[in-house]
Formats: structure tokens, sequence, C-alpha cells
């Protein structure tokens, strides 16, 4: 039954848009999905490899920007913003790779969170190339109805999830998580630490920047504040991997969901909308003090009380 | 002339701001030493103090100045309590991610940037001091002088007070106990805890100081900044950026990287453009990572070592 | 026929001069014994070796090529295994998967990496706690698990940075055989640093003497036992300690 879970679960997501759902609802269900890659993306290089990136915004950005110029400058479609990605997002990831990955423990974390920065800085001020804070604009979007954007990121979801759970049984997920654990001992068995630490990166990156592709597609509007936020997006990836848990195959999904439904609900509270950084701050404290795992790491400990009633009723 | 002019007025303005930096430098650098970690809401902290500082001087018409004997004390307090009941815990949860407290002090700072926004909205603020636009001229003094420098009242007063505050910092942790144990545990924990130096308590101790010197910053620096609640962002990455050059951990590399800090973002902010001083704060950041893995302090110990 | 040769070695940390101008060869299947009293260098030495630092002076040979630049996976994959002497297990890895990421390095198939392993496991004797997690096992089961997972990396030499634990007679046995073994049935040759005097005399063919970062001495085991610097060296370390 396990085993087939993902199955279902595509399954029963392939057939979602023949419910007539609200679009709102498409909406809400759009953003899971990119959530979703966005996190198992980060998933492989933060969760598997054990180099947190406070910086992911910077692809994310990166692959939207790429779809947007694509679009604005050459006029042609902003889709090819996702094959370009992949070419795009490598030499991105292997440049952030040779400066970054050299560099040790919080030294990475700092390094990502500067690269986020650096390319806000730089969209808002190359004008010429990027609009600057005026943004890139589709004027005619592909689709209006949501049902095509659904499942052109219901695929991508499902790839990446596959994708993750190849690489993870193979020879690169061994090392992946060697090097998590101890990364001299990686190095002195044999990897090249390096190597398939950058390996990692672009893996992610590449990911990454592909749901930032679609989201320029998607959204039809961009510009540097939407697209390389820290908390918007570098930290709120985080959160979506931590809340679920990483080094898990499904918590990234389930920290989508979670983070989604949370955004929309608090958002859309009156009073407390405006205030909804603050919970979200409070949520990451919380999770870090007390399920550091996220849900599906932890979950044994999350059922822990209930057990324990349990056994005191009968 | 005229350039001559405009470069050494860059020089002297870069150099008031690095000594600002510096302070903001040290408070990380002193906690990182000690906790191995990256205060990422530092700059909130500051944050929080002008905020202090600005309220004080609006409703009770205080002197930013003097209201570091307030929010010093304040933030110090309420550094010992995050220190006390978030900090410790969390250094001892065990989990698959690395860094848990350095992702904990990016929770508080979204934390203190939200409820900022949310009690005093997102307007600028600043507290216009009487003496705001005072300043002295080279030609006042030396009147046949062939170029004109003026140094403004506020900002000579502030980088005055930091340097005052650096030095007194300095002999705290050469002089006293608990900075020779604050110094020996930044060294080396183990060595420290078998001299039989009470480590936790050198922490929340560490921790509260690097409070203190963020609020000292933030009251030096509302009187010739401006105010408003994302600001903290701007200074922990000023903080980080600091820290990373001046070699982790290392007070002397803080106070030498808080300095060419200042005057590389005096200069980028001159000559290149106002909108590029970020950029050039990261890009120094990223060359200092590339060709200065271990910051100046890695050249401060070869020196050493060479004599 | 010299597999590794030590040339004029210096490593310096600092102002502190952890070795001297230390130079030996180690022959093809032989086992050489390194020994010193506590910080004498010999961990140093195998770092150097390994590729983990640099020498400051001098090189190492590696089959008469010079290796002292290269990084630690290079040397494992010419042939260079090493245990640590201070256990680094993968520590949320389980046993089995430890040996699994180091047996990758000879194959892409998993299936060739988990019989390579198991077969290691089986002769270090794990094969109890293939699904333990490394972190999870007692000292002594770690040690051997060190010794796994430089074996599975099919070396030509390994170094053994104490890697056994406890002391009791039929313990120090038991390692007198493992290691005898890892020579007899895999042809592999081993510098072994060892505290333990009865282990190494019984094991070495010569040993290498290290104080203070210099060589002091070399010879067989026989000739070790009687040389007076030697045995100096030790006794110092004990009115001092
Ligand atoms: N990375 C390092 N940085 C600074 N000093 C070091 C480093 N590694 C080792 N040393 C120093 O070098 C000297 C030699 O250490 P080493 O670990 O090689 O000794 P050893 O012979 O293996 O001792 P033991 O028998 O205790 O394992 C010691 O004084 C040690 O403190
Ligand atoms: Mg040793």
């Amino acid at each position: 039954m396990k085993k087939y879970l993902p199955h279902i679960i595509f399954a029963g997501l392939c057939v979602v848009p023949l419910m007539n759902l609200s679009s709102y609802i498409m909406h809400i269900l759009i953003l899971v999905l990119m959530w979703s890659v966005i996190g198992m993306a980060w998933n492989i290089l933060g969760g598997y490899t054990g180099q947190v990136s406070f910086g992911h915004a910077a692809f994310f950005g990166f692959g939207a920007y790429t779809a947007g110029i694509l679009y604005y400058h050459l006029e042609i479609s902003a889709w090819w913003g996702i094959p370009a990605c992949v070419v795009i997002l490598t030499a991105l990831s292997l440049v952030v790779g040779y400066i970054c990955l050299r560099l040790r423990g919080a030294y990475f974390a700092l390094a990502t969170l500067a690269l986020g920065e650096i390319c806000r800085v730089t969209t808002e001020n190359l004008v010429d190339l990027t609009q600057g804070n005026m943004g890139i604009m589709i004027r005619e979007r592909t689709w209006i109805d949501k049902t095509w954007y659904f499942y052109i990121i219901l695929f991508i979801a499902a790839g990446t999830f596959l994708l993750i759970k190849i690489v993870m049984e193979s020879k690169l997920g061994y090392y992946f998580v060697a090097i998590r654990e101890d990364q001299d001992a990686a190095e002195s068995l044999g990897i090249d630490t390096t190597f398939y630490k950058t390996i990692s990166l672009c893996l992610s990156g590449v990911l990454t920047g592909i749901a930032g592709a679609f989201f320029m597609n998607y959204m039809g509007y961009i510009d540097p504040g939407v697209v390389f936020p820290l908390y918007d997006i570098s930290i709120t990836t985080v959160m979506v991997v931590m809340v679920g848990g990483a080094a898990t195959y499904w918590g990234p999904v389930v920290g989508a969901v979670i983070m989604v439904f949370l955004a929309e609900e608090i958002r859309s509270l009156p009073y407390i909308g405006a205030a909804h950084m603050t919970i979200f701050g409070v949520i990451l404290i919380l999770i870090i003090l007390f399920v550091p795992n996220g849900i599906v790491g932890d979950y044994k400990k999350l059922l822990k009380p209930f057990k324990r009633k349990k056994e005191a009723s009968s | 002339m005229e350039q001559l002019e405009l470069f050494l007025q860059t020089l002297i303005a870069g150099f008031m701001l690095g000594g600002l930096y510096a302070l903001i430098g040290l408070g990380m650098a002193l906690v990182m030493g000690v906790m191995r970690v990256i205060n990422l809401a530092h700059g909130d902290f500051m944050m929080i103090a002008m905020y202090i500082a600005y309220w004080l001087f609006t409703l009770l018409d205080i002197d930013p100045y003097l209201s570091v004997f307030i929010a010093a004390p304040a933030l110090f307090l309420f550094g010992l309590a995050i220190q006390k009941y978030l900090l410790t815990p969390v250094m001892k949860v065990e989990s698959i991610l690395p860094h848990n407290l350095v992702i904990l002090t990016v929770g508080l700072a979204m934390v203190f940037s939200n409820l900022a926004t949310v009690f005093f909205t997102g307007d600028y603020r600043s507290t216009p001091v009487s003496y705001a636009s005072n300043a002295w001229y080279l030609t006042d003094f030396w009147s046949e002088s062939p170029i004109e420098l003026s140094l403004s009242m506020p900002w000579t007063l502030s980088f005055v007070l930091a340097v005052v505050i650096t030095i007194g910092l300095w002999i705290f942790l050469t002089k006293t106990d608990m900075g020779k144990s604050i110094r020996a545990t930044s060294q080396d924990v183990d060595a420290a805890l078998l001299m039989g130096v009470n480590v936790n308590r050198v922490r929340m101790m560490t921790f509260g100081i690097g409070m203190i010197l963020v609020a000292a910053a933030g009251c030096l620096f509302i009187p010739i900044y401006y105010l408003y609640p994302a600001l903290g962002r701007q200074f922990t990455n000023v903080g980080f950026v600091i820290t990373v050059i001046g070699g982790m951990g290392s007070t002397n590399g803080a106070v030498i990287g808080g300095l060419i800090l200042g005057i590389f973002e005096s200069m980028t902010a001159t000559y290149i453009g106002m909108g590029w001083a970020p950029a050039g704060r990261f890009a120094i950041f990223v060359a200092a990572l590339v060709f200065l893995p271990g910051g100046i302090a890695s050249i401060i110990r070869k020196r050493r070592l060479g004599k | 026929m010299s597999l590794i040769e030590v040339k004029n070695v210096s490593k310096q940390f600092g102002g502190l001069a952890a070795l001297t101008d230390v130079s030996f060869v180690l022959n093809k299947d032989e086992i050489l014994g390194l020994i010193g009293p506590n910080g004498a260098g010999k961990t140093t030495m195998f770092n150097v070796i390994n590729g983990f630092y640099r020498p400051t002076k001098g090189d190492v040979l590696l089959n008469g090529k010079r290796v002292s630049n290269l990084r630690p996976h290079v040397l494992c994959k010419l042939g260079v295994a090493r245990t640590f002497q201070v256990v680094r297990p993968l520590q949320r890895m389980s046993t089995l998967d430890n040996v699994i990421a180091s047996a990758f390095i000879r194959t892409k198939s998993k299936a060739e990496a988990e019989k390579v392993s198991l077969e290691v496991l089986q002769f270090t004797g794990l094969s109890d706690d293939i699904n333990v997690l490394s972190k999870g096992l007692p000292l002594g089961k770690r040690k051997r698990l060190e010794i796994a997972r430089a074996l599975a990396t099919r070396p030509e030499i390994i170094l053994l940075d104490e890697a056994f634990a406890g002391l009791n007679p039929t313990e120090i046995n038991e390692q007198i055989e493992i290691v005898q073994k890892i020579r007899t049935e895999k042809g592999i040759t081993i510098l072994i640093i060892e505290h333990h005097m009865k282990v190494i005399m019984a094991v070495s063919d010569r040993i290498v003497v290290l104080n203070y970062g210099q060589k002091i001495a070399e010879g067989t085991p026989s000739e070790i036992g009687h040389n007076p610097v030697v045995i100096e060296a030790y006794l110092g370390e004990e009115q001092s300690a």
C-alpha cells in the first residue's frame, strides 16, 4: 500500500481539474505544487547533502527572469524559459558552487544569503536587461483557465519527485548523505566532496529555476521584489522543508500544503493578516524547538501524546 | 583640487561610517566566536534599540545619545532572556538540518521586523536633534587651506563615542576575568572547560554584551540616520559581512573589517552610484570569501608568528 | 619494492612543529608499525600521507609518483585507505549504508556495492549489526566499522590509526588476528599506529618510532624493543604523566 502512495496521489491529482473546482482553489493547488517543487529542490541540497541555503530565491528568480527576458527581449514564448533554465541555472550553479562550496558550515549559508541579495540588487540596477523595478509583464497569458497550468506544474512536481527518488537510491544519494554526515570522513572514503556538492547544487538550482520559470508564465508578472525576496521566498523555502521534514521524500510536499494554506488563511484574516510574518517566525521557532525534523521526520514523536492517552484509557 | 576634496571628504565619511559599523560587527563577532553562531537577527535588535531611542526622544525629549543608558540595559536583559529560553534549549536539539541556531535567529528577525511594522507602521522616522546640521569646517581653523573639508557634528560625536565604546570593550576583554573567560571560550571551548570556565555563563554574558554593543550602535546611528522596521536586515548584512571579512569571531578583525567596509561603501556610493552601495557590500564579501577565507584575522595571526 | 615513500616531511601548525624532517618507506606486503608517545605526530603523519594536510616541507611518493598535493579522495581512489583514531562514522546511516557508501568508489551498481559491503562486514564481524544506525554502535564496533569502511574501498594500502578498542587478552588476540588476516587474505599492505605494545610487536615486520615529531628509531620489533633511545622516550613520557 505504502509503496503505491505516490501513484495513488498522482492519479488523484490528475482527475482534480475534472471536478470543476473554483478558480481560487485551483490557484491554491497550483501554488502547493509549485512550492513542493521548490521544497524538494532545496531538500536535495539542504536536507540530503546538508548544505543549508538561505538564498534559493536567487535560483527561483533567475529562472523567472530567464523566462521573462526571453519573452521580453527575444519575443518568444516565455515557456521556452523552462528548457533554457536547465542551461542557465546549471551555469549559475557552477559559478555559485565554485565560490561557495569550498566554504564550510555557516559560511555557506551566509554566502547563499548574500547571493540572493546580490541578485536582487543587480536586477534592480540592470534596467536595460531586466526593466529594473518596473518588472516584466506578459501581455497575453497562454491560457485564461487554470487547467493546463495545473497539469504542467503537476508533471514538473511528479518528475521532480521521481528524479529525487532515483537519485537518492543510487550512488549519488549515498554520496550526498555521506557528505552531510561527515565531510572529512566522506572525503577520505574516496568521495570527491566538492564535485558531488556541486552536482547537488546544480540539481537543486535547476529544479528551483524551473519552478521560477513556471511562476513567470503562470503569474504573468515579475519584479525583483516578487522573485528575489529573502523572507517570502528563501526563508519560506527553508520553512516548507523544515515543517514537512528535511531529508524525507514527502516532507517538502506536506510542508508546501501546510505553508500555502497557512499563508492564504492568515493573510486573509482581518488585523492578524498584517502580522503573518510574525506568525511564520513563531512557527519556525516552535518547529526548531519541538519538531526539528518536521512532521514527516518526527511524526512518531508527534503521535506519542496520543498513544499515551490510549494506553492510559485502555 | 575639487577631485581631491571629494575624495578626502568621502574617505572621512567612510572612516566614520566604518567606526560605527565596527560596533555592529564587534557584537556579532563576539557572539560568533563564543557560540559559533551567526546571529541573523543582530540588525533587528539594533532596530529595536533605535525605536527605544526614537520614542524616548519623541515623547520625553531625551537626547538619543543619552538613551544609550536605557536602551543598552534593556537589550542586555532581553538578550539574556533570549539566550536562556531560546538559544540554550535549541543548542540541545538534535536534528538532521545543521545550523538550527542560525535558522532560529532568522525566525526572530522575522518576528521583530514584522511586529515593528504592525505597531509603528512602515513610516520612516528620525530624531531631529537641535545640533543635527552643525558642522566644523577646515577653513574655520586654517583660513588659507587650499581645500575645504567639513565634519558634521552628530557624525563626529557618534564616531567618537563608538571609538570610546570600542576601547572600553577592549579593556573589558583584556583586563577583567569575565573578559578573559570570553576570549578563552572563543579560542577553544574544550580548553576553557578544562580551565574551569563556566561556559554557559560565558555564553549568556557574551550574548548580553553583543546586545549592549548593538544597542549602543543603534543609539549612535539614529541621530545621523533614519529608522524604519525593515532596517534591521541591512545592518544584519553589514554585521555578517564584517564578521567574515574580519575572520569569524575575531574582534580585532571586526574593527578593521568595519573600517574597510565603511570606506568601501562610501567610495561606491560616491563614485559608482547610491543604488550600487549594497552590491558593493556583497562584492567585498564575496571577494573576502574567495581570496581571504580566514579573514583579516588570518593575516594578523601570520604577522604575529612571523615576529 | 616501496609503495609509499615519505621523504623529509615536515609539518608545522602555526608555531608548532608536529613533524620534522621525517623519512621512511612502506614496502609492498609489509606491516609497518608507527609508534611514539602521545602527541608525537603519528596521526599527523597519516593526515599528510592521506592528503588531509599538505606537508610544509618534503614529499610523499606513491609508487614513485609525488602525491603530496592530492586530495584525500584521490588518494583513496589510488588505493590508500585510512581509519580515524577518533571514529567518524556517518552517524545517521546504518552500518551497512556506511560501508556501501565507501564501496561505491569502485562501482556504480548498488547491488555490487552491497555485495562487497556484506563481505567486509562479515570479515570484520559486524554482520549482526548491519541495520543499526552507526551512532548507536558501541565504541568497539564503531572502530571495526572504520576498518570495514576502509576495506570496502578495495585499497592497496590501509592506514590503521589505533583502530582497536579494549585491552583484555582475548580482544588483543582478536585484533592481532584481524590485522594479519587483512594482509594474508586480502593482500593489503598495512601501516599501523597502535599504543598497545603487544599488538604492535606481534604484527609488525618493522617499526618506525616518532618522538616530538622526529623519527628517533627504525627497525625490527626486537631491535626497537632494545633500543635505549626508544625506551627513554617512553619512560620520559611515563615520568611526566
Ligand atoms: N590541526 C591541528 N592544528 C594544530 N595542532 C595540531 C593539529 N593536529 C595535531 N596538532 C598537534 O600536533 C601534535 C601531534 O599530534 P598528533 O595527533 O599527530 O599526535 P599523535 O602521535 O597521533 O598522538 P596520540 O597518540 O595522542 O594520538 C600535537 O601536539 C597536536 O596538538
Ligand atoms: Mg593520534
